[in-house]
Parts: structure tokens; C-alpha cells; sequence
């Protein structure tokens, strides 16, 4: 058998992935080599211009590319070998890796693999939205990599659309870097943020229009004008020279789609059980690719738990054992871990399950183990909201494993 | 002879080239798929030979929106001038793609009845093709179908296999046509509209770039062919009815379950909506068949795309759960009958090749074959050049190595389509650039993956600083 480069590779070095390469080096494992196909560490921190990143982890606070500087400074003092600008562009089912460098194509195995790929937001294409396909179109990412980056701007007067942190992070960045945004538009009745995000368009003077669709992008070579519909028919046309798709995040999971592994219909990301192993056991996952999305703090910590679960399981053979899939109901939109794995060790990487729901819901939410109602809560539920409910003691060597709901009007 | 003029800070200039007064042989209007590949033969013929192209950059109508494939003819009408030049093009193009360094996938396809009522139609598809001269193809049973692509779905009734058809890159072919065609001497002006012409023994043809005088002119114009006919003074012999079709790309990972060309059983109107694997490792599905008055806006609606996405679902349910990774809509330029319109007219050295509606990629060569023998019965060119340059095309397409699986790349700027710095600058230097982020989108595939520019296109932007007239960014007040 081929001696192995590495005992583990990590795929993007976000936060979730150099914290779990500095768990595994802390907990013994020699050779960790860390892969990024961007020439500098931090993943999306590093566009991320208003949010703090660092104090639970580092202790202090750093801003956008600091925290990517600081990552990279700590993974190299871990001993990881960190290699920039190397693109994995295959998985192969027995941790051989395909990677394009400035050099040319490499293989590398590895005993172990971590997928800490991260998310992005949905593109004008996948959100299907109508219209012309002009210049001007953007994500928040998108934007904040021209701001962060070059110094430049895709739009000046675009419109928003969404409602969620994000947006109010895009809303900010426009203000900030000379746009002034038109509106912000959101499909659902009430804003995706809580407060006291949700205020800032009105504290900006920017209008925000709930129930409402874009029917229309007009442009022939940059957006001039959406159109949108309102719930209560009401339709309305606003000049702008950009369109701004916040949120709506989506794993960035096509290495593991593309490499035929199981994703997980809900999330979009590898379904993953509850030390972060996906169905294939050579491999594991954390971070955003999980699910979309969370803190670069919780991402940390993920990374941080599963990669000390790896170096646990590169003690022994890779696991045998068949998952079983954690299921739900509606209105609950994903859950996290969805599989599990018997005869796991006393200390699960992922400690609670984590759920979000599709829509804003009052009633009560039961973990049903083996057909045991063993948790059960009531209250208002709303969706991009975090929700955890603690494992149960020995619900990974139950055989059916059940979030359900009993919606109450 | 540089087509291309730039000023001081690298920009393209919007103003006739000196020499631009200078006389060609013919101007070529339109610098569509079918106008690059007459620029091309008549380049190749001895002509000295210009192209006029509206838009900023060529590829700019009909023929940026296509389903990509090469066609056999099997389903053209009998004895049709399309068909003639379906089959001149396709052999054509298998000749000479090699040293163009063109690529083709040999898909083959199957004509897919889904009712009782389609499966009767099958035998009549294939008597059809055989009397098209099409002799690899053969009505199969659905089981025998499912064995060439297992994932269609269960209702399939049976199909027709259609051998030697092709999908292919179908940007970089036209590309690579007028490439040689400069090479050879063509001069491409872009931003240069025909607002009309007058002939006086030779052509006058006043344009936003001023008097162009040409031998003789070859309209090209597809979605305006009947437009700019009347505005050389003819009464065009047809009318332009612009027919949308409406398209949805799958990510990668569909193009397993999709090795052959998946197609409908054709109606009258349309060939119907085709399930396809593209040369670059994706799945198309469209195109609709949507009559239109506009000749310029072709729009995508939810409603459509939904429908097209449950259609492959539906075809193949392994399609179901496959992420859109783009969507486009194009216009082909439909006449009122359904035939080819070609008019030549000798005695004004003039010949209008319209109403392409919809085979245009594979017929473009055999149109080009056919304008330069419409020309020679008016007009005779100087000997031919011995051995015409054969300037290569980068391969953009996944049957061939990449750029980024060789040394020395740069490195890559747009993750999903694996597009590296070296190809995008290489581009950016080509003997025609590209005139806008289209362009360069076609000639690299930069920002056409899955994430639609969302973590390479501020990068694209400074990349392509001065490049465009639409610049990807917008300097504000302060910036200027």
C-alpha cells in the first residue's frame, strides 16, 4: 500500500478548518497539511469588513483579513503545513486527493480528509429570478470582495434583496463605500433579522418592501430597473443600476456532489454524523459546509470538536458501521447531525442537534427516540434562526431517531 | 493588419482604424457563428475580407444562446438547401477541428417517445433519416435505451439511436473561424452598426464607424438579416420573427446520468426541449420555443425555468435534486416559413443568408461553402493562399487537459470552472479580445460555473480595468 502524504488534509482554511487542523496537531497527530485555493487564510472573514471575528478563540478582536492573518500565524506555530493557492478538484473514495497548484496537478492521500469548504450565497441563477441578464447583478460576498479586495464598487444605487444579517451587513457596506441603496426587498412578511439589525434600513431612510417578488430584472447591458409585485398586487418599478442577492446561503458542498458522496437534501451539505464523519468514513465535515450558516465563532468551535474527534479516530481503523439518518418533519428545515453512528466514543464532536425551521411557526417541537418522546418544547419558531436541542444520553445507538412537530394555531 | 485599436490607456477605440476606407472585397454583416465561418472561407478563398458587428463584441445575438450540438441532419426536412448545408458544415467541421484545436464530445442521441402516440412516430424518424442519408440510426427498445443511459426515467416507451451526433464548444468555433480569418487578413470591427448602404459598381456602406467600401456584401445579421436588407434597398424577401428559447444549466455532477444527447419526439414548430451534456462537463436542458416581437430582450421567467427543471426531473429523476448552476435565454432568428433564406442578388454583388432559425452552428461552415459559390457566380477572387495559418483555439472544454493541469498556470481565479490567470490574460491578448464581460465569459468560461462570479468576479473586475466600455464596476463621484 502507498505510504500516505499526510495523516489528514483539511480542504479550506476558514475558521472551522485551521481550527480543527490545530486540534488534531494539539492532540498528537504529526502530519496535517491544510489546503486553500485562495493565496491567504480566513475563508469568508476575509471580505467580512463589520463583523468582529476572534475574541472567543483568540482573545481579542480582529477585523476581516486580520483574522485570516492571525489563523494562518497560528496554524503555522501548530505545525500544520498550510499551502495556499492548491485547489482540490477531486475527492477519491479512498482519500486520494486531486489538487491543481500554480505548479500543476498533484495527488495527495491522506488517512483522513475534512471538508471545511464553507458556504456562499445562491446566484441569480439558482434563485431562478426573471428578467434580463445585465451587469450589476451581485452577492454580498460579491460585493464585499470588491470593497475588501480592489477598492471598487459593482453598483451604486442597487436594490437589496433580502432581510436577513447579511443584508444589514450589505446594507452597511453599500453606506460605508459611496451606494445608496433604492430598497430592500424581502418575500417574506416580516424581516429575516431581529432586531435591532432589522432597523437599520429605516434608520438609513432605506424603504423596505415585505410579501414582495422581483417579476422583473430590465437592463441591457447593467441593470436599470426591477420590478417587484407585492403581496397585495401592488406593482412597482425601482430604478437602480444593480441588484443586490443577499443570504440565501448554500453549502459550497461540489467537491462532495461532484465526487458521487451523500449529501443531505435539507442542508446541501455532506450528511454527517454525530462526530462530523460522513457516510463515507475516510471522510468528515464542519464549518458552514455543514449548513448555511452560522458565526465564524461557532464555526471555529465546530471545527475545533471535529477535529479532535479525528484525531481519536485515526487511533483505529476507519469505522464500519452503517448510519442511520436522522428524520424530521416539516416545518423543520434541516437537522445537524443527520446521521448517527453506533458505538461511538463517551464525547461527540457535536454535542446538540441543530435545527432550523422553513418558515415562521407556533407549536411544539419532540425528539421521538426509538418512539420515545424523550424532548419536547413549545413556542414561536422562526426560520434562520439557530435552534439546539441537547443530545440525548444514548440516542446514538437508537435505531429511529425523530424530530417532530405538533403546529398550533 | 491588427483589426484591433487601442489608445493610450489600452482602451478599445470606438472610431475607424486608418485604412477603414480602404477597399475589401466583401463585408461580411453580422459577426454571428455564420458570419464568422463566411468571413473564414472567403478569408481562405483569397478575399479580402471585413466584418461588421453591431454589438461590443461577436457572438453578440443569436448565436451566444444555443444548445451546443453538432447535427447529423437525420430530422431536417428531405431534399433541403438546410440539410445540404447541415451535413457540408458537420463534415467540415470534423475535418478541420483538429487543427483548430476545436474539441467534440461523440455523444450520440436518442430521439425519446415518452407516449404510445410518440413511440408510432419513431419508425417515421427514422425512415426520415435514412432517407437523409443518415445511416447510423435505428429504433430501439426502451430497455436497450436504458442500457445506453440508465437513468431515464421508467415511463420511456422506446427511441430511436442517432450515431454521430456531437456536442461542442460553441463559442470557441466561431471564435476560431474569424481568428483564422485574421489571420489571413480579415479585418473585425465591432461597435460598427450598417445604417445603409448604396451601390455604385462597388459598396458604400455607412456605418457608426463611418463609410466601409466593400466589392460585395454578405448579410449575416440573423435576428436583423430582413432589417439590414432593406437598409441596402432591397424589398427583403423575409420577415424576422424572433423565437425565444429559454435555458437551465445543471452542475456537473448531472452529466453522469446524462451521456447522450436526450431528445424529444419534434413537433411542427419545434425540435422540442432537448436534455443535453455540454463539452464542458454540464447539462443543458431547453431550449422553449416562445414567439416574440422584440429582437433584442430575451428574458428568463421563473415560471419557465421551473418547468424546465421538472421536466428533466421528470426524464430523469436523478436530475431532480441537481443545483441550476446557470440560466440564459437566446433568440434564433426565425423567419415566417420554416426554411433556410438565402437570396443573392448578382447584379448589386449581394447575397443575404437569413432565417437561420435554428441549426446554425452546425450548417455555418456549409453557409459559408455556399455564400463563396453563390459570390463565384458573380465575381472571381485571386488565387487562394498556399498554406493558410491554422491558429489554435485554448481548450475550454473537459475532454481535453486544461490549462490548470498544466505547469505554470498562475494560478486559478475562477474556482468553479477551473479557469486560470494565465488563460484569462491570454484572452485579454488574443488577436480579437473580448469586447465585453461577455465575451471574456465565452472565450474562458471565468464566472459561468456554479457560483456565478461569486467568489472570482471582483477579481474579474480589477482583471479587466479599461478593458470594457460596461466595466464590471462603477466608479463613484469620488473615485473619478
Amino acid at each position: 500500500m502507498t505510504r500516505p502524504d499526510a495523516d489528514a488534509i483539511v480542504i479550506g482554511g476558514g475558521p472551522a478548518g485551521v481550527a480543527a487542523a490545530i486540534a488534531m496537531r494539539r492532540q498528537g497527530v504529526e502530519r496535517v497539511i491544510l489546503l486553500d485555493r485562495e493565496q491567504t487564510l480566513g475563508g469568508a472573514t476575509r471580505h467580512c469588513g463589520h463583523s468582529p471575528f476572534g475574541m472567543l478563540e483568540f482573545g481579542r478582536i480582529y477585523i476581516g483579513g486580520a483574522y485570516g492573518r492571525k489563523l494562518e500565524s497560528a496554524a503555522l506555530q501548530a505545525g500544520i503545513d498550510v499551502r495556499p493557492g492548491h485547489s482540490v478538484v477531486d475527492l477519491g473514495t479512498d482519500g486520494r486527493l486531486t489538487v491543481s497548484n500554480a505548479q500543476g496537478v498533484e495527488s495527495l492521500l491522506a488517512r483522513r480528509i475534512l471538508v471545511t469548504t464553507g458556504a456562499r450565497e445562491a446566484p441569480r441563477s439558482a434563485r431562478l429570478l426573471p428578467g434580463d441578464r445585465p451587469l450589476g447583478i451581485v452577492t454580498t460576498g460579491t460585493l464585499q470582495s470588491y470593497v475588501a479586495f480592489h477598492g471598487l464598487m459593482p453598483f451604486r444605487r442597487p436594490v437589496i434583496l433580502g432581510s436577513e444579517l447579511v443584508s444589514q451587513s450589505a446594507l452597511l457596506t453599500c453606506l460605508t463605500h459611496g451606494a445608496r441603496p433604492v430598497a430592500m426587498v424581502e418575500t417574506t412578511p416580516h424581516p429575516l433579522a431581529r432586531a435591532p439589525f432589522n432597523w437599520l434600513p429605516r434608520l438609513a431612510g432605506v424603504p423596505f418592501y415585505p410579501s414582495a417578488r422581483v417579476v422583473d430584472i430590465i437592463g441591457r447591458q447593467r441593470v436599470e430597473a426591477i420590478r417587484i409585485v407585492q403581496e397585495d398586487g401592488n406593482e412597482m418599478v425601482l430604478e437602480c443600476d444593480g441588484l443586490l442577492l443577499t443570504g440565501q446561503f448554500t453549502p459550497e458542498a461540489a467537491l462532495v456532489r461532484n465526487a458521487g458522496m451523500a449529501l443531505d437534501t435539507d442542508t446541501g451539505g455532506p450528511a454527517v454524523d454525530q462526530d462530523g464523519r460522513c457516510a463515507n468514513p475516510l471522510y468528515f465535515a464542519a464549518g458552514n459546509v455543514l449548513r448555511p450558516i452560522e458565526t465564524g465563532g461557532w464555526a471555529f468551535r465546530e471545527g475545533r470538536a471535529v477535529g479532535t474527534a479525528i484525531a481519536r479516530d485515526l487511533l483505529q481503523q476507519p469505522v464500519e458501521t452503517a448510519p442511520i439518518a436522522v428524520l424530521h418533519d416539516d416545518p423543520v428545515k434541516l437537522v445537524v447531525p443527520n446521521l448517527l453512528r453506533k458505538g461511538g466514543g463517551p464525547h461527540n464532536a457535536l454535542s446538540s442537534f441543530q435545527l432550523r425551521f422553513t418558515r415562521r411557526a407556533r407549536g411544539c417541537l419532540m425528539l421521538e427516540v426509538d418512539g420515545r418522546t424523550v424532548f419536547e418544547r413549545s413556542g414561536l419558531w422562526t426560520p434562520e434562526r439557530r435552534v439546539l436541542v441537547p443530545m440525548p444520553a444514548g440516542v446514538t445507538e437508537a435505531n429511529h431517531v425523530h424530530f417532530r412537530f405538533r403546529e398550533e394555531s | 493588419m491588427t483589426a484591433i485599436w487601442r489608445n493610450k490607456e489600452n482602451q478599445m477605440c470606438k472610431i475607424a482604424p486608418p485604412g477603414g476606407a480602404e477597399f475589401h472585397d466583401v463585408a461580411i454583416i453580422g459577426g454571428g457563428v455564420v458570419g464568422c465561418a463566411t468571413a473564414r472561407r472567403f478569408a481562405l478563398a483569397g478575399a479580402k475580407v471585413v466584418l461588421l458587428e453591431k454589438g461590443s463584441d461577436i457572438l453578440s445575438g443569436a448565436s451566444k444562446a444555443n444548445s451546443a450540438i453538432l447535427h447529423t441532419g437525420f430530422d431536417a426536412p428531405a431534399g433541403s438547401l438546410e440539410l445540404e448545408l447541415v451535413r457540408a458544415g458537420r463534415e467540415e467541421y470534423l475535418s478541420i477541428c483538429g487543427d483548430l484545436g476545436l474539441s467534440i464530445v461523440e455523444t450520440g442521441a436518442l430521439v425519446c417517445a415518452w407516449t404510445p402516440e410518440q413511440a408510432g412516430m419513431l419508425e417515421a424518424i427514422a425512415a426520415q433519416g435514412v432517407e437523409n442519408g443518415i445511416a447510423a440510426l435505428r429504433v430501439i427498445s426502451a430497455a436497450t435505451a436504458r442500457g445506453l443511459a440508465p437513468a431515464l426515467s421508467q415511463t420511456l416507451q422506446a427511441a430511436v439511436e442517432v450515431m454521430g451526433e456531437h456536442v461542442i464548444d460553441p463559442w470557441s468555433a466561431p471564435l476560431a473561424y474569424i481568428t483564422q480569418a485574421m489571420a489571413l487578413g480579415a479585418t473585425v470591427l465591432r461597435n460598427c452598426e450598417v445604417l445603409s448602404g448604396r451601390f455604385e459598381g462597388e459598396w458604400h456602406l455607412e456605418t457608426t464607424q463611418g463609410i466601409i467600401k466593400a466589392g460585395a456584401v454578405v448579410n449575416a445579421a440573423g435576428l436583423f438579416g430582413d432589417v439590414v436588407d432593406s437598409r441596402l434597398g432591397f424589398e427583403p424577401e423575409f420577415e424576422i420573427r424572433p423565437r425565444k428559447g429559454q435555458f437551465i444549466v445543471l452542475d456537473k455532477a448531472a452529466a453522469r446520468h446524462v451521456p447522450k444527447i436526450v431528445l424529444p419526439v419534434p413537433t411542427e414548430i419545434t425540435k422540442g426541449i432537448v436534455i443535453c451534456p455540454t463539452a464542458f462537463g454540464n447539462v443543458l436542458v431547453g431550449p422553449t420555443a416562445e414567439e416574440q416581437e422584440d429582437r433584442t430582450r430575451a428574458t428568463v421567467e421563473t415560471a419557465t425555468l421551473e418547468m424546465l427543471k421538472d421536466h428533466a426531473g421528470r426524464l430523469i429523476p436523478a436530475l431532480a435534486d441537481m443545483p441550476v448552476t446557470a440560466v440564459y435565454a437566446g433568440l434564433r432568428p426565425a423567419s415566417e416559413k420554416k426554411a433556410y433564406r438565402i437570396a443573392v442578388r448578382p447584379e448589386k454583388r449581394a447575397i443575404t443568408l437569413g432565417g437561420i432559425r435554428s441549426t446554425g452552428l452546425s450548417a455555418a461552415l456549409g453557409l459559408g461553402q455556399h455564400a463563396l459559390g453563390l459570390y463565384e457566380t458573380f465575381a472571381s477572387l485571386p488565387a487562394a493562399p498556399d498554406s493558410p495559418p491554422t491558429p489554435g483555439m485554448p481548450n475550454l472544454t473537459e475532454t481535453q487537459p486544461r490549462d490548470w493541469q498544466k505547469p505554470d498556470h498562475g494560478e486559478i481565479v475562477c474556482h468553479c470552472e477551473l479557469v486560470t490567470k494565465r488563460e484569462i490574460e491570454a484572452a485579454l491578448n488574443s488577436p480579437l479580445p473580448p469586447g465585453d464581460f461577455g465575451g471574456l465569459r465565452r472565450r474562458t468560461r471565468a464566472g459561468m460555473g456554479r457560483c456565478q462570479g461569486f467568489y472570482c468576479n471582483a477579481r474579474l473586475a480589477e482583471m479587466t480595468r479599461g478593458r470594457f466600455e460596461a466595466a464590471l464596476d462603477v466608479p463613484g463621484k469620488d473615485d473619478l
